[in-house]
């Protein structure tokens, strides 16, 4: 199964995820498989998209490789239940403390002895500056998922895991994010990976497109994106589509 | 602003509207009667000067608050901490249930009597049977918060690996103030109401001492009306200046 690993010599993977086996046992229902074989690993300075039908386990991927869910057959490299700092994660629903500041909220999301450092780059990048001592309650969705974007930055990760960063927002409010995603990474040099149900949005960022098969999730191909970014047009970003739900009708709908 | 000062002395206006109407109500029901079982509030405003001159009003009500303190602090730790434990441990939950409903339907006599009998007439077994009257209530206030935490908050502190203090302060005790400043609101009014039938039946002095001394000695209504409403009064005070405002702090961020 490893043979998606091998291909890119692992080590200097970022991350190398390799899951046998997930399967849920709910209270009074039969067990359910929703992972069996998936394995991928993310490399240096590359933004992969991994896209899947909705239910086909997605989430549980993430989970599985933030560490919060142990129960599991395979391993994740590096061990996220035992390294210090995890991936910079920006979950789907902002999840930030409503009673903490902007700020706070960032903050308190890194080491203690990290906790004073100068954030005033971060934010001024985010546009946040004018809103750290706001509340998340007065910022609209684009914005608290800014403010989580900040958090998922400010501990300088080597990896970015985003889930759906980008459902729910209006065109320009998501255009802009989407902006800002690519902008950082680039800056930075941190890889991305990020989970997405929408196809157009992962051909217009990726480098390279994980699809996954419906539950129990597993690797139907990975596809590189060769073209640089600024010279995605409308058409070439159809023809990919296109093409991709023609090899892959189950997971690409047209 | 001006609206809203103007909404809030109109509410104001209200307030003092029916409490002149109930005063006038007292008055003429009380010279209907023309008896000393319902005397004027003249009659109980001039006990309560009298009584307050002599001092022994305010070393009552003094030593009754005292008892009501710290019994109330006792009460509010100790069933806060329980509280958070059932709602986190299911098998504690399982374990104490039971007493706990037990102790629930147990009436305040009862427990009085038996702390009074088992601890003797002093003022240890006063304060534990008030804690052991309003520990429930608290828990179970207390548990229910415990079980309402926020998932999506616990993944994210643990994504984020925020340590045990900054969990504690952060995302664990903002989720539970509502709970707690609910729990001290309905307790205190409860707590005072037990310590006077407490004082009643074992000590010495306050104000459930005095009003009983009062019945007994002469059936004197002006009196035991005049202690009620001026112990009443103190603790609606607390209410407004204390925990109401509390109330508003913990409440700033929504």
């Amino acid at each position: 199964m490893s043979a998606a690993v091998d291909e890119m010599s692992g080590s200097d993977a970022v991350l190398t995820v390799e899951i046998a086996r997930k399967v849920y046992h709910p209270a009074s229902a039969e067990p359910v498989e929703a992972v069996r074989d998936l394995a991928f690993a993310i490399r240096p300075g590359e933004i992969a998209c991994l896209i899947g039908p909705s239910g086909a386990g997605k989430t549980t991927t993430l989970r599985i490789l933030l560490g919060l869910d142990a129960d599991y057959d395979g391993s994740i490299v590096p061990d996220p239940r035992a390294s210090e700092t995890g991936p910079g994660m920006v979950f789907q629903e902002p999840r930030l403390l409503p009673w903490r500041t902007v700020e706070q909220n960032v903050r308190l999301a890194m080491p203690r002895p990290q906790r004073g450092r100068d954030l005033d780059g971060l934010f001024a990048h985010l546009g946040l500056a004018p809103w750290r001592g706001r509340y998340p309650g007065a910022l609209s969705l684009g914005m608290q998922r800014r403010v989580a974007l900040a958090r998922a930055l400010a501990n300088d990760p080597r990896l970015l895991v985003l889930d759906e960063p980008f459902v729910s927002l209006d065109d320009a409010a998501a255009a802009s994010l989407r902006g800002l995603v690519v902008d950082t990474v680039d800056r930075l040099g941190m890889s991305v990976l990020m989970v997405t149900h929408n196809v157009a949005e992962a051909i217009a960022v990726a480098d390279r497109l994980l699809l996954l098969s419906p539950r129990p999730a597993s690797l139907v191909a990975t596809i590189p994106l060769d073209r640089p970014r600024p010279q995605r047009d409308r058409a070439w970003a159809d023809a990919t589509r296109q093409d991709l739900a023609q090899r892959f009708p189950g997971v690409i709908a047209e | 602003m001006i609206r809203a000062s103007a909404s809030n002395r109109r509410a104001i206006l209200t307030r003092l509207g029916s409490m002149l109407v109930l005063l006038a109500a007292w008055q003429a029901a009380a010279q209907a009667a023309g008896s000393r079982m319902l005397p004027t509030p003249l009659t109980v405003a001039a006990f309560i000067g009298r009584e307050s001159a002599r001092g022994d009003l305010w070393t009552n009500v003094g030593i009754t608050l005292a008892r009501v303190g710290v019994s109330f602090v006792l009460a509010m730790v100790l069933g806060v901490l329980l509280g958070v434990a059932l709602g986190r441990s299911k098998r504690l939950n399982t374990l104490l249930d039971t007493p706990l409903l037990a102790m629930l339907n147990t009436p305040a006599l009862v427990i009085t009597v038996l702390a009074y009998v088992w601890v003797g007439l002093n003022e240890s077994a006063a304060i534990l049977a008030v804690v052991l009257n309003k520990l429930p209530n608290v828990a179970v206030i207390l548990r229910e918060g415990a079980r309402d935490l926020d998932p999506g908050l616990e993944e994210m502190a643990r994504t984020y690996r925020f340590d045990r203090r900054s969990w504690v302060a952060h995302v664990l005790v903002p989720q539970l103030q509502p709970y707690v400043v609910a729990a001290a609101r309905s307790g205190l009014s409860l707590a005072w109401k037990i310590v006077l039938v407490i004082e009643l039946l074992g000590r010495p002095n306050g104000v459930g001492f005095a009003i009983n001394y009062y019945f007994v000695q002469s059936t004197d209504v002006a009196a035991i009306l005049g202690y009620s409403i001026v112990f009443m009064s103190v603790m609606i005070a607390i209410d407004i200046l204390l925990l109401q405002r509390l109330e508003a702090h913990v409440r700033r961020w929504r």
